[in-house]
């Protein structure tokens, strides 16, 4: 049982937790993540490693409330414990100094892009940090991004902070202006992530991008991650999950995230029952 | 005593083990076969020959090698307990072997009553026996020796890792075990279905050795959450028991569309994320009219038998070879058929088609004819050309075969992997590394739980010795290991 320690919610359906997973956090590297099950009857899901600290024994989380896991997930106050937290897994983002790199991360994929822009910014690049949202709302880790990043460019599709846009269109204006950006890291929705290779390919731009396939024990068992790469089918719990954006087949990746939808919207609506009875029974 | 038994009638035929009939068993996951009663077993016991352990061809042909007339007798004898310890002295796992064995070509293969009548049916017995403990608290007497001072790691928790494990802690060393999984027992519990292992007897059996001893940590991947090296330095020496668990897909157009699963991927839903239960449990499974499964193993039959549980109406085997060059155990194949999966032989996929959605919709398959035999000494499948045809289905389930999973020693350069990734060991199960054994699969490729079982024995054996000599050869010279 992994107990959680710290909680709190970033934005709404957007919450943060720190769990104590001493073995996960000593070995822990920035782009891994950790595959969880909250109960015996839980299903197994993974969450990317936001931050991490070896000395304390913790590793913290930040989760969107999607589905019935992530919505259940939310309920656990602090003192309440996981059943299983299992990592870290997948392979650590490659991390060098390339000069100047720009990470691109959209919405709940912002604790991913947080995690590889302050490693990026520690090897001694100069980084550029675009961050873009549905709304102000939904705006979480601005601080912290700042924090790591040399310059930070924040956007919200409705323009109700900061500027008005998608991130593409400031990655696009960026690279059109000339500046000279010698790699991309992405993480985000896949059609984000897909446009972002779009660009940076006119441009000859090294791109790496952090899939988000359906997994289930994220060690290379059962290849419901499977991606293909380059023509290639590859798993991406054990092979990535980051890989070259320029190979990724994301039209097939999208395709494939649909794969449970209407279970999940089952399993999501008997939750909600469920928890409207134990309200009601209270 | 003897002159008692040959003074006796010999029963030719083998007592019949009761079964659910197998139209209310297709809507269930409860156990097939469902084993003898305490008269049945002593009737079926009463037939054996005891022939002398020093010739008993049973004994002779089991990997972990099961004094089969000494637990007979104490059967007969109506000592229960007894029968147990002498089942236990050599396997660890009796509920499971019993269950899980292909009995007709170990054990059973040259029964001397096989020239009389029926072979006995071991296998039944032995899970009779375990059953009936089980049932009624009985607990083998374990001795376990006083404390060596030194401390094993075993890595798996499949029938290898528990085997290496429980006899390694009789030895008297402290043993933990790491396991990747949220649960131990490796394809026990992710892979055979529930109806033909119920995982309450996987589990019970953990239990015995945790009873013992032995410790166990889940969810720690060894080569991630721990690495091999950090495990060099806390403990005396390593097993690796870390099975065959990677899935191979074929090489098709279309292999990604939605709805084709892996083997491995289906029968982890069903089996360890108890889908079949969904949305009582949270993990879900694609139910559909139409299933196909690819393959002959039992890895086929238990995705082809779970697939009608979960509701599919018809589900087909597609096989490349003819019924005959089956891999699955007899017994599994006739339970798959009296289910009403049908069978295809001598079909290869060469493409799947998938809608706009993604979605699977048919199989393109091409029939074969057989060629010479391969190296396996099977006739080589060969396909016709032009012969191509589309079958309609919902879903598919590839189950042609698994290999080692890299995870573990991808950064380990020192650990010496054959081109299928098996992990290379001498005849002692040393590996290339000072210090660290493997066995099982992870040394096989896909193989048997007794197999495992009797790797797991025989590591601990020559674990046991270097952890009192010290001893390692300059050179290891890879064993032999047949294939499969
Ligand atoms: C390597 C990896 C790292 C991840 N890290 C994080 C993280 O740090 N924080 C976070 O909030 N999420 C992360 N995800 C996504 C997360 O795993 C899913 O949101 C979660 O599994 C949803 O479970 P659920 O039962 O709540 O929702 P479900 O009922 O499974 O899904 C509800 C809806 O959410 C969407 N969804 C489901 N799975 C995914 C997915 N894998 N990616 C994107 N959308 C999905 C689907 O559109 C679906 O309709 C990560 C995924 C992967 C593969
Ligand atoms: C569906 C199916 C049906 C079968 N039916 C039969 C049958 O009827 N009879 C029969 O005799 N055989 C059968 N087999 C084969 C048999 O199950 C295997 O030969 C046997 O389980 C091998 O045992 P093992 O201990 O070597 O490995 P496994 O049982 O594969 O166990 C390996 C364990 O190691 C764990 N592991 C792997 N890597 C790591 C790591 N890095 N760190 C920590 N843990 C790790 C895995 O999670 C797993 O739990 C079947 C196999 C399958 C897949
Ligand atoms: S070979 Fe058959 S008859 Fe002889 S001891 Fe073994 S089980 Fe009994
Ligand atoms: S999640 Fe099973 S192989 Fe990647």
């Amino acid at each position: 049982m992994f107990e959680i320690v710290g909680k709190r919610e970033l934005a709404p359906n957007i919450k943060w937790i720190k769990v104590k997973a001493p073995l996960v956090a000593r070995n822990a590297k920035p782009g891994q993540f950790v595959v969880i099950r909250l109960h015996e009857k839980g299903e197994r899901i993974p969450l990317t490693l936001f931050r991490w600290d070896k000395d304390e024994g913790t590793i913290e989380l930040v989760f969107q409330e999607v589905g019935k896991t992530t919505y259940e997930l939310g309920t656990y106050e602090v003192g309440d414990a996981i059943a299983d937290v299992v990592g870290p897994l997948g392979r650590p983002t490659h991390i060098e100094n390339f000069g100047t790199a720009v990470v691109v991360s959209g919405g709940v994929g912002a604790p991913i892009g947080y995690s590889v822009t302050k490693a990026l910014k520690e090897a001694g690049n100069y980084v550029i940090s675009i961050i873009g949202f549905r709304n102000k709302q939904l705006v979480i880790l601005e601080d912290e991004f700042r924090e790591v990043s040399d310059e930070l460019l924040v956007t919200t599709d409705d323009g109700s902070y900061v500027r008005k846009g998608f991130t593409t269109d400031v990655l696009s204006e960026l690279l059109e202006s000339g500046r000279n950006v010698d790699y991309v890291f992405t993480v985000g929705p896949v059609i984000m992530m897909k446009k972002v290779a779009d660009i940076t390919r006119k441009y000859g731009i090294k791109t790496y991008a952090s899939l988000n396939p359906i997994m289930v024990d994220g060690t290379g068992m059962c290849g419901a991650c499977r991606v293909t790469v380059g023509g290639q089918v590859v798993f991406a719990c054990v092979a990535g999950p980051d890989f070259d954006a320029h190979q990724v087949d994301f039209d097939e990746l999208l395709k494939r995230l649909a794969m449970y939808r209407e279970e999940e919207r089952l399993a999501m609506e008997r939750f909600l029952q469920m928890r409207q009875v134990s309200v009601v029974g209270r | 005593m003897s002159g008692e038994f040959k003074r006796r009638e010999v029963k030719k035929v083998r007592v019949p083990v009761p079964e659910q009939d197998p139209h209310v068993r297709i809507r269930n996951f409860n156990e097939v076969a469902l084993g003898y009663s305490l008269e049945q077993a002593l009737e079926e016991a009463s037939r054996c020959l005891q022939c002398h352990v020093k010739v008993a061809p049973c004994i002779k042909n089991c990997p972990v090698l099961v004094n089969v007339p000494g637990f007979i007798r104490k059967m007969l004898e109506g000592d229960m307990k007894g029968a147990l310890e002498v089942i236990m002295e050599t396997n660890s796992l009796p509920g499971i072997t019993g269950r899980v064995c292909p009995q007709e070509e170990q054990c059973e293969m040259n029964c001397i009553m096989g020239k009389l009548g029926d072979k006995i049916n071991i296998g039944k017995l032995e899970r009779f026996v375990a059953d009936y403990a089980r049932e009624h608290g009985i607990r083998p007497e374990v001795r376990i020796a006083p404390p060596t001072g030194k401390r094993v790691a075993v890595v798996g928790s499949g029938p290898a890792g528990l085997t290496a494990a429980a006899d390694l802690r009789k030895m008297g060393h402290e043993v933990v075990i790491f396991e990747a999984l949220h649960e131990p027992g490796g394809v026990l519990v992710y892979g055979i279905p529930e109806f033909r292992l119920p995982k309450e007897i996987v589990r019970y059996e953990v239990e015995f050795l945790k009873s013992i001893g032995v410790k166990i940590y889940t969810d720690v991947v060894i080569g991630k959450t721990l690495s091999l090296y950090d495990l060099l330095e806390e403990f005396d020496a390593v097993f690796l028991g870390t099975g065959a668990g990677t899935p191979n897909f074929l090489n098709v157009p279309g292999v990604n569309c939605l709805g084709i699963y892996s083997a491995n991927e289906f029968l982890t839903r069903i089996n360890l994320m108890k889908a079949y239960l969904f949305p009582d449990y949270d993990t879900p499974v694609k139910r559909g009219r139409r299933l196909a499964v690819i393959g002959g193993g039992n890895t086929a039959m238990d995705a082809a038998r779970s697939g009608l549980r979960i509701g599919y109406e018809e589900v087909y085997i597609l096989y490349r070879r003819t019924r005959e060059f089956m891999t699955a155990r007899i017994e599994e194949i006739a339970h798959a058929e009296e289910e009403g999966v049908k069978f295809m032989f001598l079909v290869n996929p060469v493409a799947f088609k998938c809608d706009e959605n993604g979605w699977v919709r048919a199989v393109t398959l091409i029939r074969n004819e057989l060629g010479e035999p391969d190296e396996t000494g099977r006739r080589r499948p060969i396909p016709i050309p032009g012969s191509e045809f589309d079958l309609e289905v919902d879903a598919v389930v590839i189950a042609i075969g698994q290999r080692p999973n890299r995870i573990l020693y991808q950064e380990v350069p020192e650990l010496e992997v054959t081109r299928q990734g098996t992990i290379v060991v001498d005849d002692k199960y040393r590996t290339t590394l000072r210090g660290v054994f493997a066995g099982g699969d992870a040394i096989r490729g896909e193989a048997t739980v007794v197999l495992a079982m009797g790797d797991g024995k025989k590591a601990a054996l020559a674990i046991d010795e270097y952890l009192r000599t010290g001893e390692w050869p300059e050179r290891i010279v890879p064993m032999k290991i047949a294939a499969d």
